[in-house]
C-alpha cells in the first residue's frame, strides 16, 4: 500500500479539525478541535519518518505531544477560569475587549 | 506456523484493509465531532479518533508513539477533557447557531479548497512512492533507537522540555487559584441575615420542591396558594441545566374530587 494515502488522511483530518475551530461555539469542542490538527499534524510525521527511513520524524512527534499535553493543562485551566467569571463555556461570551 | 504468521504480517495487504477500514470510520468519526450538539459525544468521538491514530502508528513501524498516544491522549488527555466538561457544565452553551453570519457556509468553502489544495499537492508530490520504511532503523527495537536520538542529538530540546512541563503546570496552578475577595460568611452570620433581613418569608427555610404539587420529585417546583410556581423552591442548577418540569400537570384543580357514595 502507498503510504502516501496516511498523508491523504491526515491532510482531511487536519482540515476538518480547522473547520472546527472555526465553526463550533463551544470552547472545549474548540479545543479539541486544536487537538485534532495537532494528531493529524503527528500523522504526517510518523508517516513521512516511514517513507525516509528515519526516527527523526517519530522524535519530533513524541515532542508534538508532550507540547500538546502542556498546552492542554493550560488551556482547560483557561477555560475554568472563563467560566467561573462568566458562566459560561462559549467563545463568544467572552468579547469584553470589543465593546 | 510461527514463521508462517509472520510472512503475512510482512506483507502489505493486511495493512491495506486495516487502512481502508480504519481511515473511512476515523474521517466520519472526526466529521461527527463537528456536527454532533453535545460536547460529551464530541469528546467520545475524539477518543475514537485517537485510538484508530495510535493503531494507525502501531502499524507504521511506531510501537512507542502508539502505546504513548494512548496512554497520554486517550488515557490523560481526554479524561482531562471530559473532567472539565462535567465542571463546566455538560451542556453549556451549546448551540449550533452561527452568531457571525456567513461564517459556516465561507468556512466550509475555505476547508473544501485548503483540503482539495492539500490532497491535489500530495497526489502530485514525488514524496511516498517509494517508501524506505523503518525496518531498518528499528532493527534494534524502536524504543532503543528514538532512546539514542532523544538523548544524542534531541537532547537540548528534551531538557527545555521539561521545563515547559513544569511551567505548564505551574501555570494551570496559578489560573485555577481561587481567591476569596470576600471572607465566607460563617453560619451565624447567614443566620442573623436570616432574621434580621426586609422579609420573614425564608427564615425557616427555602420551600421545599413539589410541595402542593401532587408530585414531590426535585425538579417539580412547588405550587404557591395561588397556583403559581415557586421558583425558589427548585434547585439553581437544575434550573441552569433546563430541567425543571411543567408543573401545570401537577396541579390539584386536575383531580377530580367529586366523592362518590358508598353503598
Amino acid at each position: 500500500m502507498d503510504a502516501a494515502n496516511y498523508l491523504y488522511l491526515s491532510a482531511l483530518l487536519f482540515t476538518i479539525g480547522a473547520v472546527g475551530v472555526v465553526v463550533r461555539r463551544n470552547a472545549i469542542v474548540v479545543f479539541m478541535c486544536v487537538e485534532l490538527m495537532l494528531n493529524a499534524a503527528n500523522l504526517s510525521f510518523v508517516t513521512f519518518s516511514r517513507i525516509n527511513g528515519d526516527l527523526n520524524g517519530q522524535v519530533i512527534a513524541f515532542f508534538t505531544m508532550v507540547v500538546a499535553a502542556c498546552e492542554v493543562v493550560v488551556g482547560l485551566a483557561i477555560i475554568v477560569t472563563i467560566y467561573r467569571s462568566r458562566r459560561s463555556a462559549s467563545v463568544d461570551d467572552a468579547s469584553l475587549l470589543m465593546r | 506456523m510461527n514463521e508462517l504468521a509472520l510472512q503475512v504480517g510482512q506483507t502489505a495487504a493486511p495493512e491495506a484493509t486495516l487502512f481502508w477500514i480504519l481511515a473511512p470510520l476515523t474521517l466520519i468519526a472526526a466529521l461527527g465531532m463537528l456536527l454532533v450538539k453535545k460536547a460529551v459525544h464530541s469528546a467520545i468521538l475524539m477518543a475514537f479518533v485517537m485510538v484508530a491514530l495510535a493503531i494507525f502508528y502501531i502499524a507504521q513501524g511506531a510501537p512507542f508513539l502508539g502505546i504513548v498516544q494512548i496512554v497520554v491522549y486517550t488515557g490523560a488527555v481526554m479524561m482531562l477533557f471530559l473532567f472539565i466538561l462535567m465542571l463546566v457544565g455538560v451542556d453549556s452553551s451549546d448551540s449550533l447557531t452561527e452568531t457571525i453570519r456567513g461564517l459556516r457556509p465561507i468556512a466550509i468553502t475555505a476547508a473544501v479548497g485548503f483540503g482539495g489544495l492539500m490532497v491535489s499537492l500530495l497526489s502530485r508530490a514525488t514524496l511516498g512512492r517509494t517508501a524506505v520504511g523503518v525496518e531498518g532503523v528499528n532493527a534494534d527495537g524502536n524504543v532503543q533507537g528514538i532512546a539514542q536520538l532523544l538523548f544524542s542529538t534531541f537532547v537540548w530540546p528534551f531538557e527545555v522540555v521539561s521545563a515547559l512541563l513544569i511551567t505548564a503546570a505551574l501555570g494551570a496552578m496559578v489560573l485555577a487559584h481561587h481567591q476569596r475577595v470576600q471572607e465566607r460568611p460563617t453560619q451565624r452570620q447567614l443566620s442573623i441575615a436570616r432574621f434580621r433581613g426586609d422579609s420573614l418569608a425564608n427564615t425557616a427555610g427555602l420551600p421545599a420542591p413539589g410541595v402542593f404539587a401532587r408530585h414531590n420529585a426535585v425538579d417539580v417546583p412547588a405550587l404557591l396558594p395561588d397556583g403559581t410556581p415557586a421558583a425558589a423552591s427548585v434547585n439553581a442548577s437544575l434550573k441552569a441545566r433546563g430541567d425543571v418540569l411543567e408543573t401545570s400537570r401537577f396541579e390539584l384543580g386536575t383531580i377530580d374530587t367529586s366523592v362518590e357514595e358508598e353503598k
